[in-house]
């Protein structure tokens, strides 16, 4: 969509008075409001830092996850998802800021974590001698409660794979069988880093609902993701991330909605008065006619404005041909964020 | 699956259990394994079955297989502890495994035992087999069984130690690589069919201090010639597991 305004940072904060949040200091990522929360964040990370070498991987990066809800951290290759997720998880200790899961520190209560959470990496964990079912048996085994082993092959179209080692493995039963382990111990908080790529779009729908279960049984998860259509679909916050840093956050609709403007575009008599026109409009609205006869108003694009424009129009007996509404997507929004298409 | 069916419910189940599942998964794994079954099996027993009834090496005095099955029972243990757990650890460690199991609520230290009573339980089955092979052929041994028992956890220990420095610190490939080729050294310098006094003086006494010559050679002395506890050979292995158990425990990296 050339019509963005590329490189360019909206202000996501503008929003936040009318949700009274209070105020964060300036330099902290855009952050929208978040559904109220019940209860102890699950997730909380401030000002993380990670380096390899003289490499700066995650740069202050700041992360909150309400329990029971489904949180997609959403970023480019290299972004730094990998590195923050593998942090909460205690895998790679933070160079700077604090993080804690479930009330605990990953690194120093790993101990005490490591039962309550479930992980799945971006990739690989299983011998590659075992087969499916006998390596989730296994991690069924480390766990007090597990789920039935069967019912969970079965939910995941890992039946049949039958005797076939883990290395013959197609790379989505792989993707399938590595998220099975990972709520087959009944965890209160899963990290699901990419759990969908390299499916195709059946086991991808059936990916989503059981992330979807998950959460309606109660299970908090953290996902990564370069898909915008899973963050849209699954998430209820969406952390979009880029070098390291949150550029936005919220849920989808309010990135949709604070990040990139809407269009609407219509025909009709060249010159109309188009000042006229702009002062029936809510402020922040524009209006232009890029070619003759053709118009495009962008800014807040709802019902109400949609109403008045054609309302303008009939006073002015302007008949609008082709009226189409361009929802900006979250792709729309990272572009607009970063400068950057997600996927290159 | 009904609704409540992924209610949280974490936890984790009692250590024993899970140390219990980790060695039996970790030995079916080794049992499954063509290439590790070559190595822990196959060339072990061909090499008592053939150069028992074929007069290639001369082993001295008495009957070959008094003098090879010594030698073939530290090699089972050096291709189990060392060769088969590096070039498995070593694979596990590449492809994400020990780092999975590290989020699980198995703790390292319990996955470590785990291994251990894996090669344990692969060491008594090869050694069960190589013994019958070897009373088949007229075996008839001496001295006495602690002894022997505490060489073989000895020598396990050394080669354990080694094996997992190995694993944890060079990439898989150059495990893979690095142990075949060390295994093949030492089956050839360390005692195991060709009897150390064939190398020279300056050789053998380098080759003497090799963990696999000390446990042949200690394994010897017992079995064959009905010594009491070798205390040189035992104290060579015992440097030798120090060293690596503790240099591995130093610089072993998960990931
Ligand atoms: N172990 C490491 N050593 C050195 N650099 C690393 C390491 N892990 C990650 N990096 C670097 O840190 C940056 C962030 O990597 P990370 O794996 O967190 O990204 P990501 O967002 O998960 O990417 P992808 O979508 O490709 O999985 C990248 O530039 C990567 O090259
Ligand atoms: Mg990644």
């Amino acid at each position: 969509m050339g019509a963005l305004r590329a490189g360019r940072r909206p202000d996501l904060r503008e929003g936040r008075e009318d949700v009274g949040e209070p105020g964060a200091p300036g330099p902290s990522p855009a952050r929208l409001d978040l559904p109220a929360m019940s209860s102890e964040p699950v997730v909380q990370a401030r000002g993380l830092v990670k380096r390899y070498g003289t490499k700066t991987a995650v740069d202050g990066l700041g992360l909150e996850v309400a329990a029971g809800t489904v949180t997609a951290v959403l970023g480019p290759n290299g972004a730094g998802k990998t590195t923050t997720v593998e942090m909460c998880e205690g895998y790679r200790r933070p160079d700077g800021g604090t993080v804690r899961v479930l009330g605990l520190d990953p690194v120093a209560d790993a101990a005490a974590l490591r039962p309550r959470i479930g992980v799945m990496l971006q990739s690989g964990g299983v011998y590659s001698g075992a087969r499916a079912d006998e390596m989730l048996r296994h991690m069924a085994k480390l766990h007090a409660h597990p789920l039935d082993v069967g019912a969970l092959v079965e939910r995941l179209g890992l039946g049949s794979c039958g005797r076939t080692t883990y290395r013959r493995l197609s790379g989505g039963q792989q993707q399938r069988l590595a998220l099975a382990m990972a709520v087959v111990g009944r965890p209160e908080l899963v990290f699901l880093d990419e759990p969908t790529a390299g499916l195709d779009p059946q086991a991808r729908r059936s990916t989503w609902d059981l992330i979807r279960e998950l959460r309606a049984d109660g299970v908090s998860v953290v996902l990564t993701t370069h898909f915008m259509d899973e963050a849209e679909e699954l998430a209820d916050d969406v952390a979009v991330i880029d070098a390291g840093r949150v550029v936005a956050q919220g849920s989808p609709e309010q990135l949709r909605r604070g990040g990139a403007e809407n269009t609407l575009r219509f025909t009709g008599r060249p010159g109309l008065d188009l000042a006229s026109l702009l002062k029936a409009l809510p402020d922040g609205s524009e209006a232009a006619e890029l070619t003759t006869g053709a118009y495009r108003i962008t800014g807040r694009i709802d019902p109400e404005l949609l109403a008045t424009v054609t309302s303008w129009c009939a006073q002015h007996g302007v008949m609008p041909d082709g009226i189409a509404v361009e929802r900006h997507t979250l792709e729309d929004v990272f572009l607009e964020l970063t400068g950057k298409e997600l996927r290159a | 699956m009904s609704a409540g069916t992924y209610t949280p419910r974490p936890g984790a189940a009692p250590l024993p259990r899970m140390i219990a599942a980790q060695a039996a998964l970790e030995t079916r794994m080794l049992l499954r394994n063509g290439e590790q079954l070559l190595l822990t099996v196959v060339i072990p027993t061909l090499l008592l079955v053939l150069f028992s009834s074929v007069d290639i090496i001369d082993t001295g005095a008495g009957e070959p297989v008094g003098f090879l099955t010594p030698g073939v029972l530290a090699l089972a243990v050096m291709s189990t502890a060392f060769t088969g757990q590096a070039i498995a650890t070593g694979f596990e460690r590449r492809y994400g495994v020990l780092k999975r199991l590290g989020a699980s609520p198995l703790p390292r230290w319990g996955l470590m035992a785990a291994k251990t009573l894996a090669v344990l339980v692969t060491e008594v089955l090869q050694i069960v087999l190589l013994t019958v092979i070897a009373f088949a052929l007229g075996w008839s041994p001496e001295g006495n069984a602690f002894a022997v028992l505490l060489l073989l956890l000895l020598g396990t220990m050394a080669f354990s130690g080694l094996g997992l420095l190995m694993a944890g610190t060079l990439k898989a490939e150059a495990t893979l690589a690095a142990a075949n080729l060390v295994f093949l050294l030492l089956l050839v310098g360390g005692g195991v069919i060709v009897p150390l006094d064939r190398f020279p003086d300056a050789a053998q006494s380098v080759l003497g201090l090799l963990p696999i010559s000390a446990l042949s050679g200690g394994l010897r002395d017992v079995l064959q010639h009905g010594a009491p506890m070798p205390w040189g050979d035992a104290a060579v292995l015992a440097v030798w597991s120090l060293l690596g158990l503790g240099a591995a425990g130093r610089f072993f990296r998960w990931e």
